[in-house]
């Protein structure tokens, strides 16, 4: 009987993993689609970035000459640290035990060592678009590594525990709380959320512009499945942190047991929050400006700050003497 | 007692104090001479809605009177005033950038800090809910204190003053549930006194020097005005 209910939980667990790298182009395609309605066009459909990822995935690799094992390599490196990371984060159910093994500094280290590798993929061929992506990217994720430590603190602080499902966990038993910490923390976190996966106003995810691109620029010299994989991560990504703001700040509805009915509802709930977060995404790229990339370090500074001050507040104001 | 066990109207309370410290941030960061004045303007309307939330949470209906009055001077009265002197002397679009900005930032930083450690034994008295709050505004205080010491600005630097002007009447609120109304009546019309002598000194300053940095104030020539 244990064996049985051991077995099905991680069957469950799996397959919230697929349905993570399943739904993310999803999530992109109703990004542009929001965007697109939003400039007055009609936009393509929903389901474009599954076909652009079949129509990749089914082309021929063509590799430079000076490209090395690093560059063949770092495309499954990237995927598969990725998608661990977000197999990790509670999508639907809490109570699954993927989320034991791992706990959010994880996620971040495994996000980390996958920039790492992205960052050397690019620099590998030798082009200069590659390194001045590379550079750039290192910029950003230095900067914004702290912040997102920082908000994960809060966040830790207050649940008593790094793990992603115990602070899921509390926060739903704690039922509704204004705390001023979490406010902040939901702010650095958007911050970084931005600039780590490449969108306004630090990025434009849109452009081959060859002075502004970070992220295109490191995947300059990829094609076929290589591309596919790299495109499909930076996809996982984005709906790794839409997932993580609406599952840890917003928590209602996420399947606490395993029956059925629980996730069916956990499913809708999830899929209902990621569409707000994605029209707010696509409103809010719609409304600004990209920086000017030497802007970039202000911006992160003042998510490391919100991320302090969430601290902070968590101290003064919460936990009270 | 942590935040769990207070009603969400004290909850309230707390996150809208931290928002004014937040304000405090922005004002302390803020180069533009008419954003800065809106985040003064923000931060006097979040101390009113503090002032009136603490007024329905601790049933203490005379704060509706000090909230009423700090929302009218302190988030209308005040910054239009600012928004006029600024348009007459023309610094509409003026730029006013702190010289090292994240360092600036970190040192209010620890100013929160030094206010939170300030204020630790007072907060073990178990005074009222507000107690957390003194805190926070002792760090507003502190602020805009900070502000007045790194901005170069002479309308900044009134903005720093004002904004010390709003952390002291939330201590008042937070610690003791508010000043009486004669006090408050009084320390208003001082406020507004001295926003109209800081009128005529913008101007005076303006026609001697020919600009509001007031670093040239230190120089000895009068008449030169050239750089050095």
């Amino acid at each position: 009987m244990d064996y049985l209910l051991i077995a099905s939980t991680w069957g469950l667990a799996l397959l919230q993993a697929l349905l993570f790298a399943a739904l993310a182009p999803l999530l992109v395609g109703w990004v542009r689609k929001v965007k697109a309605w939003l400039q007055n066009r009609r936009g393509a459909p929903l389901l474009q970035p599954y076909r652009d990822l079949y129509k990749l995935l089914g082309k021929e690799v063509r590799v430079a000459h000076t490209a090395s094992v690093l560059f063949r390599a770092a495309p499954y490196v990237v995927f598969i640290a990725t998608w661990l990371a977000a197999s990790a984060v509670p999508l639907v159910a809490v109570a699954l035990p993927t989320a034991a093994i791992a706990d959010i500094i994880v996620v971040v280290g495994l996000l980390a060592l996958a920039r790492f590798f992205l960052a050397l993929a690019g620099m590998d061929v030798g082009t200069a678009f590659g390194g001045m992506g590379a550079s750039r990217e290192m910029l950003v994720s230095a900067l914004a590594e702290p912040a997102m430590l920082m908000a994960v603190f809060t966040l830790a602080m207050t649940a008593h525990s790094t793990n992603l499902a115990s602070v899921v966990d509390a926060q739903l038993a704690g039922g509704l709380v204004l705390r001023p910490s979490y406010l902040f923390a939901l702010g650095a976190l958007i911050l970084v959320a931005l600039a780590e996966t490449g969108r306004i106003p630090v990025d434009n995810p849109t452009t081959h512009l060859e002075l502004t691109m970070i992220h295109e620029a490191m995947i300059l010299e990829y094609s076929g499945r290589h591309l596919a994989l790299m495109e499909w991560a930076a996809q996982i990504k984005l709906l790794l942190y839409g997932v993580l703001i609406a599952n840890i700040f917003l928590p209602w509805g996420i399947a606490g047991s395993l029956a059925p009915a629980d996730l069916a509802l956990g499913l809708a709930a999830v899929v209902l929050k990621l569409l707000a977060l994605g029209a707010a995404l696509a409103l809010a790229e719609t409304v600004l400006a990209k920086m000017r990339l030497f802007r970039a370090p202000a911006f992160l500074n003042l998510a490391l700050l919100l991320a302090l001050l969430g601290l902070l507040g968590h101290v003064i104001l919460e936990v009270g003497a | 007692m942590s935040i769990t066990q207070l009603p969400l109207l004290q909850q309230l309370v707390l996150v809208l104090a931290a928002i004014v410290l937040f304000t405090s941030f922005v004002l302390l960061a803020q180069a533009r001479l008419v954003s800065a004045i809106h985040a003064f303007a923000w931060q006097g309307g979040l101390a009113a809605a503090v002032t009136s939330v603490v007024a329905a949470a601790g049933h203490t209906p005379h704060l509706y009177f000090s909230a009423l009055l700090t929302l009218l001077l302190k988030a209308l009265l005040i910054p239009w005033m600012l928004h006029r002197l600024v348009h007459r002397l023309e610094l509409d679009r003026h730029v006013d950038l702190l010289r090292r900005p994240a360092l600036v930032v970190m040192a209010a930083v620890a100013l929160v800090i030094f206010s939170y450690w300030l204020v630790l034994p007072m907060v073990q008295q178990e005074l009222t809910f507000t107690r957390n709050i003194v805190a926070i505004s002792l760090a507003v205080v502190l602020i805009g204190l900070l502000m007045m010491v790194f901005r170069q600005q002479a309308v900044v630097q009134v903005l720093g003053f004002m904004s010390m002007e709003n952390g002291l009447f939330l201590a008042a609120v937070s610690a003791t549930g508010g000043m009486p109304l004669v006090v408050e009546l009084g320390v208003a019309f001082d406020v507004l006194v001295a926003m109209v002598l800081f009128g005529v000194f913008f101007f005076q300053i303006r026609a001697n020097i020919d600009t509001l940095d007031v670093d040239r104030l230190n120089r000895l020539t009068e008449t030169g005005g050239e750089e050095p």
